[in-house]
């Protein structure tokens, strides 16, 4: 997994509210196999009209956002389904960041094994954000995981809460199952007791 | 200390925990389809590891099947035969539990588990699939993760987790007649918002819970994701217990009597601790729709489309934007708007109740001409259940097109879709933009509301028409 340490980049506006797992990879999109190639079709219904063109007045086909790494999004973002294709699909976009005031639970939890960073912060700090995010080119946002802050265009610094064990496993770049199967001989033994009270299970 | 059931469950599973209170989770039950799982599979033989415990893990293609009687020819769609061979192949190579398309048993997977046995109280259950919080019904602490957490507890049958906060909702007081278990859950997340248990597990408790089947349980445990929660669960009771008994991988004998004692202990300590409350009337639910793309957008079948300035902050925008996609107008009433399509299934009501509750409407009545009304069983021993009770023949009957067990239209995988701005009752669990097929539009609501919008064509107050049956 991708290192996540610093981010400095242009943001995407996106500032409705429930953006939801089946808004941000249709499910049309489910059917691969693979976690790659998903880029494409990230928002595909907001994004592409009937006939597959591209509708320019959806932020990620102007021109200021092609390359946006950061999102910020209204309340609740990422609500819906249990579909790690999301995060893959804003991370084969190049969305290394999400911010917003709110996340649904199983979107924040699958950012972190994709090496993405999903921010929370209070409403008044993502308006601030958002307001850079609108100025496209002129506004850059900046990320720093370490210090845990955002700071916006003039300079203003919001620090951000995040769980110590997930921010290890970002700046390292850790995955979780090698980190796990260290502490197999406890999975064993709490089976093996497990196997005794609960036979049943 | 007093703990609540949550507690009670988290506790006797905890392998490990970090001084910073992230644990080590164990798992009991891992389900798995063939949407989330593929990748997951591809992981474990990239890195040469196995299934840990393939026999405490499910699998069952439900998402991509097709429901047509034809599909026993095979599935059409390229991309979704690849992914259900997938299934096969990873399932066979890795020695789990297999339903295949072809296997009686097969359905939904929310549906399979409870029913052959396998959700059993005080366990621990997950999949990849967000509406695992339905085995919550059983007072097993079961929800949804992500295909990385699906590789994850395949090798170690453990997931990474911090504890969640409690928060308790109680339904005081019985239900009238016409409201059901998906007016209870819908009218929840309509007074808690999408994000109003985001952080917490629920516990779902009062009367009007206890009196619920266990149907009717997993039904409301079912949507407690569209709630935002990350599991909802029922302390088991005599009702849990005798629908466990006797299935085919329910603990038998000696085995049976010691699980008996430890589920009798499942339930929240009278001091327990809650880090939220919400109450509702039971009496004062009605029976509910969805208007918008939310689930949090439900309203009494006898309000009217709300005007979107009647909100606040970012909803404003959102309830616009819903109305635009839905093509209502603030101020028209629900029961004026038309429908073209009928959905009867999903992991939220495919169950034989919910069958029951439909087929009691249709008896003897007709579709609307035109409309289009299909029945999904949640597995092949509903539909065969069903089929034995008379139930198919009243569907067939009244014109609904009688199909076999998948997740069909509720997510629109499989050839079941709405085509652009046609307008659907449904009795599944999310209304978003484009969830039943690009353009389509979606009203939730119980199974028994959706047969009545199948008479009328158009949403209609289920008590109008039992006042008429009566």
């Amino acid at each position: 997994m991708d290192k996540f340490t610093t981010l400095s980049s242009v943001a995407a506006p996106m500032p409705l509210v429930n953006i939801d797992t089946d808004m941000i990879i249709p499910k049309q999109f489910l059917k691969t196999i693979q976690r790659s190639g998903l880029g494409k079709n990230l928002f595909d219904e907001m994004r592409y009209d009937n006939d597959g063109n591209e509708i320019p007045d959806f932020v990620l086909n102007q021109p200021a956002y092609r390359k946006a790494q950061i999102l910020v999004a209204g309340d609740n973002f990422g609500c819906g389904s249990s579909r790690e294709h999301a995060p893959w699909a804003l991370a084969d976009f190049g969305i290394k960041a999400v911010i917003s005031t709110s996340f649904a639970d199983i979107f924040y939890n699958n950012c972190f094994k994709n090496g993405m960073l999903p921010i929370v912060l209070p409403p008044e700090q993502v308006a601030i954000l958002m307001e850079d995010a609108r100025k496209g080119e002129n506004a850059r946002i900046s990320i720093d995981l370490e210090a845990q802050t955002v700071t916006s265009a003039d300079g203003q610094e919001f620090t951000f809460e995040l769980d110590p064990f997930k921010k290890h496993c970002l700046l390292n770049g850790l995955d979780d199952i090698g980190l796990t199967l260290e502490k197999v001989t406890a999975i064993d033994s709490f089976e093996a007791q497990a196997a005794q009270a609960r036979p049943w299970v | 200390m007093p703990k609540t059931l949550y507690d009670k469950i988290w506790d006797a599973h905890v392998v490990h925990e970090d001084a910073d209170g992230t644990c080590l989770l164990y798992i009991d039950r891992h389900l798995v389809h063939e949407v989330t799982s593929p990748q997951a599979f591809e992981g474990l033989r990239m890195t040469g590891r196995k299934v840990r415990a393939p026999e405490k893990t499910i699998a069952v293609p439900d998402h991509n099947v097709p429901t047509t009687p034809d599909r026993e020819q095979g599935i059409e769609n390229e991309e979704s035969r690849i992914q259900v061979d997938a299934l096969d192949r990873n399932a066979r190579e890795f020695g789990v539990h297999y339903y295949p398309v072809n296997d009686i048993r097969q359905g939904i997977v929310h549906i399979v588990g409870p029913e052959q046995g396998w959700t059993l109280p005080g366990m621990t259950v997950v999949c990849g699939d967000s509406h695992t919080a339905t085995h919550g019904a059983f007072g097993a602490l079961a929800h949804g993760i992500g295909t990385s957490e699906v590789e994850h507890v395949l090798a170690t049958q453990t997931l990474i987790q911090k504890k969640s906060k409690n928060m308790k909702v109680e339904i005081t007081g019985s239900l009238a007649p016409g409201v059901t278990a998906k007016d209870i859950t819908l009218s929840v997340i309509g007074a808690t918002g999408t994000a109003g248990g985001t952080g917490y597990v629920i516990e779902y408790c009062g009367q009007a819970i206890e009196e619920l089947s266990m149907e009717g349980r997993m039904t409301v445990c079912n949507m407690a994701i569209e709630g935002g929660a990350r599991a909802g669960l029922i302390a088991p009771d005599q009702k849990t217990f005798d629908y466990v008994k006797g299935r085919p991988h329910a603990p038998k004998g000696a085995q049976w009597d010691a699980a008996l004692a430890w589920w009798k202990t499942l339930k929240s300590d009278p001091d327990a601790h809650w880090d939220k409350v919400v109450t509702l009337k039971g009496e004062d639910i009605a029976p509910v729709v969805t208007w918008g793309t939310s689930p949090e957008d439900v309203l009494p079948i006898t309000a009217v489309v709300p005007d979107p300035a009647s909100f606040s902050g970012g909803k404003v925008d959102a309830a616009r934007r819903a109305l635009d996609y839905m093509g209502l107008t603030p101020g028209q009433k629900l029961t004026d708007i038309e429908i073209d399509t009928v959905f009867i299934g999903s992991c939220t009501n495919g169950r034989i109740e919910d069958l029951r509750a439909a087929a009691a409407i249709l008896k003897g009545q007709k579709i609307k001409p035109g409309l289009r009304a299909m029945v999904v069983p949640g597995s092949g021993l509903v539909r065969a259940q069903a089929e034995e009770e008379g139930l198919a023949q009243i569907f067939i009957d009244a014109g609904f097109e009688w199909r076999l067990a998948g997740c069909s239209m509720c997510l629109a995988m499989n050839p079941d879709q709405l085509s652009p701005g046609e307008r659907c009752a449904a009795t599944s669990n999310r209304n978003f933009e484009g969830r039943q097929g690009r353009g389509g539009r979606t009203h939730l609501m119980s199974p028994a509301m959706a047969a009545a919008a199948a008479i009328t064509g158009r949403l209609t107050d289920i008590r109008d028409v039992m006042a008429q049956t009566v």
